[in-house]
């Protein structure tokens, strides 16, 4: 079993596996990298739209393929379907939005219902008919890798890669889109055309990843390697690779994972991989994880609370509890009195707060946004001319 | 066509009779949905039931409902923790928590429902989605004179028990907490000031969204549910300005979407010359959805050409004004 995990990884359990599984890595690479600008955009929901309203078109492909003879189930046709009523189904939402009072989120969830109703029904109006090759049709709810041919395994690569490409070209464009439209607009830049070529990539995505990942899941694919992406950086460029290594991550070991045990659906299985790289990203980020965060909040409270007590300790207020034992330890206090370096650090302590005090009093306008005022150093956060001029008018 | 009045009283009228209890059910609680701005939500918590249902399923080993209607409010719960969790304390915008969150609990259930099938069990991910509004029968009648005999009426299946139950619960609920509900949704800031605790309320919807979502998926699956949380309120918003109007309409509309939907799904096709009947849960949903379509499109103030039709108008007037002015 594990012999066979490394050999899968490894991409040495034969060329089909192989392409299978470098086919679904670089299927949520292209999520990881499309879903950035999409989260950023915060159009993440849109996209379960787009992805349960290409059900009606697969159903309507396939029933124009019986007609015209085409043998079994032809993929270009289906797939060619579920683009065309996935667009539909995207700007119905948007007309909702637009033209009515309705709020996105109930455009959203209408469209979406809607869709995959009609899709319900037109797979049990196709039970009813008999024709051959109907089976396959509801692998693309749940999705499924072992029924991907080598030749659809390398399309999904290649178109998968071409997205990618894509928002790599496309990267600044896309940058001024999501964090200001406003000012991209006044610029001259097409935002319009953008958000379309956006959402053209989105539901490129989508419907590559059909057959992979299934139309119920396919929508975490893009949202949830940038979600987890977002834990480790502030920065946009590095975003992006994050998401686009964690989207391919997850599509590595979730397609290897679902060869092994082949009874699993991969869709759900690649979700499961990388909702168990979202939690750990969540949890330990060292940039926004939670107990980076946590441990970060407690070391400023702590500090804080140390400035406070040598000042009252210079001042003549005792300290004792827990902080007394927490400064006993630092070597700033022994039985009670300051040592010659606590007094070093409290005066240092007590002239910082003197200082900030006055800056803050003086120059509200002043303060930087990034600072924690009345704890951080004076002299690392401002420059030293206005040092030493608050320095003349706090300290007598 | 021939249906003998037995035959319909037996099979459809039961289903279809649950079908319009769900409706009914679901419209009313989505119009707080709808306003809340949290339409997602019912989305969200359908998807996110599946593990609870399999598990509470698993567990009691038993088809019972009790035990699985346990498992799916515990895991809608679970699944609101942890969206406000990821939101809150992962700092970010609640689409995307939502998406984290209901995507991968959808994933466990799926994976759960394939190793319980390995063990033999029969669980199908496919009544969930779809539900199994066929195959809700009620064998007491005989004729239309059951209909007035109070034996049969006690013989309807639970389905549709549980279901007028959980349809009296929400309209009682509404009715009791109307004032609150409207203060709370409208301006939350004005009902705590007023002492109505706001974040109890929202809970409050969410839960009863819940509730009625997971009673209703057994007969009719949860896109039909997700469809009724939603289409139903959105048309009567774009059909009025009052609240109360709003509520009835919806629960009506809802109601005629389920009557129209499954009358279409049942024997449209038998009228077509066809033998078999198509989804109902997906022709009510489609049903809902052309509602909403012709709302939006005809509604007489809110909608798209009556929109239209007031701007020409005020530009008629406008024209006639400045006209008025230069002479």
């Amino acid at each position: 079993m594990i012999d066979e995990a490394i050999r899968i990884l490894t991409f040495q359990a034969g060329f089909n596996s192989a392409v299978v599984v470098a086919g679904t890595a670089a299927l949520g690479l292209a999520g990881g990298t499309v879903g950035t600008f999409l989260l950023l955009r915060r159009r993440a929901l849109v996209s379960d739209a787009l992805s349960h309203a290409t059900l009606p078109g697969i159903a309507v492909a396939f029933l124009i393929g019986a007609a015209l003879g085409l043998p079994g189930r032809s993929l270009p046709l289906l797939l060619a379907g579920a683009v065309a009523s996935g667009v539909l189904g995207l700007l119905t939402v948007q007309w909702l939005v637009r033209q009515t009072r309705l709020t996105e989120d109930s455009a959203i969830g209408a469209v979406l219902s809607v869709f995959f109703g009609l899709g319900i029904v037109l797979l049990s109006l196709i039970q009813t008919l008999e024709l051959g090759g109907q089976a396959g049709l509801k692998t693309f709810i749940l999705g499924q890798t072992a029924a991907m041919a080598q030749g659809e395994a390398i399309a999904i690569g290649l178109l998968a890669a071409g997205a990618a490409a894509t928002v790599a070209l496309l990267f600044k464009e896309l940058r001024a889109l999501a964090f200001d439209p406003g000012f991209a607009a006044v610029q001259g830049w097409p935002v319009a055309r953008l958000d379309l070529a956006l959402m053209g990539l989105a539901t490129l995505v989508t419907v590559i990843g059909l057959q992979t990942v299934g139309l119920i899941l396919v929508v975490a694919l893009l949202i949830i390697p940038p979600a987890a992406a977002r834990f480790w950086t502030d920065r946009l460029s590095v975003l992006t690779i994050a998401a686009a290594a964690i989207g391919a991550l997850s599509g590595w070991l979730g397609a290897t994972l679902s060869a092994l045990l082949p009874k699993l659906p991969a869709g759900a299985v690649i979700v499961l991989v990388a909702g168990a790289i979202f939690l750990v990203s969540f949890l330990f980020a060292p940039a926004r994880g939670l107990l980076a965060v946590g441990l970060r909040n407690g070391r400023l409270r702590l500090s804080f609370a140390e400035r406070r007590a040598l000042a009252g300790l210079l001042a003549g207020r005792p300290v004792d509890g827990p902080l007394a034992w927490w400064l006993g330890a630092r070597g700033f206090l022994r039985d009670g009195r300051l040592t010659p370096r606590g007094e070093v650090a409290a005066k240092a302590a007590e002239r910082n707060r003197r200082l900030w005090d006055r800056f803050l009093a003086d120059y509200p306008a002043l303060v930087p946004a990034h600072a924690n005022w009345g704890v951080d150093p004076i002299d690392e956060v401002l420059p030293g001319d206005m040092v030493r001029l608050l320095e003349e008018r706090a300290l007598p | 066509m021939t249906l003998s009045a037995q035959e319909f009283l037996q099979i459809d009228f039961p289903a279809l009779l649950a079908a319009v209890l769900a409706c009914a059910a679901c419209a009313l609680v989505g119009n707080f949905l709808v306003l809340r701005r949290q339409g997602m939500m019912g989305d969200a918590v359908s998807h996110a039931v599946l593990p609870g249902i399999v598990a509470g399923f698993l567990i009691a080993g038993t088809r019972e409902t009790m035990p699985m209607m346990v498992g799916a409010l515990a895991a809608a719960a679970l699944s609101g923790v942890l969206i406000e969790a990821v939101r809150r304390l992962g700092r970010l915008e609640s689409g995307a928590a939502m998406g984290v969150v209901f995507t991968v609990m959808f994933a466990a259930g799926v994976v759960m429902i394939e190793q319980a099938a390995a063990r033999g069990v029969d669980l199908d991910a496919d009544c969930v989605l779809y539900g199994q509004l066929e195959t809700i029968l009620w064998l007491a009648p005989t004729g239309w004179g059951s209909l007035l005999d109070p034996a049969a009426w006690a013989a309807m299946p639970r389905e549709v028990v549980t279901l007028a139950a959980v349809f009296v619960l929400c309209v009682a609920l509404v009715v009791l907490f109307r004032k609150e509900l409207t203060i709370t949704t409208f301006d939350p800031a004005l009902a705590s000031t007023l002492g109505i605790p706001a974040g109890l309320f929202h809970y409050g919807v969410v839960l009863l969204v819940a509730a009625t979502a997971i009673a209703a998926f057994e007969a009719v699956g949860s896109i039909l549910v997700i469809a009724m949380l939603i289409a139903p309120p959105a048309a009567a918003r774009l059909l009025t300005d009052r609240l109360g109007v709003q509520l009835v309409l919806s629960v009506a509309l809802g109601v005629l979407a389920a009557v129209a939907g499954y009358g279409a799904a049942a024997f449209g096709p038998l009228l077509l010359g066809g033998e078999h009947s198509l989804s109902a849960a997906g022709m009510i949903a489609v049903a809902s959805g052309l509602i909403l379509a012709l709302a939006a499109l005809f509604g007489p103030t809110h909608g798209v050409l009556g929109r239209r039709r007031a701007l020409g108008r005020l530009r008629g007037a406008g024209a006639v004004a400045a006209e008025g002015r230069s002479s």
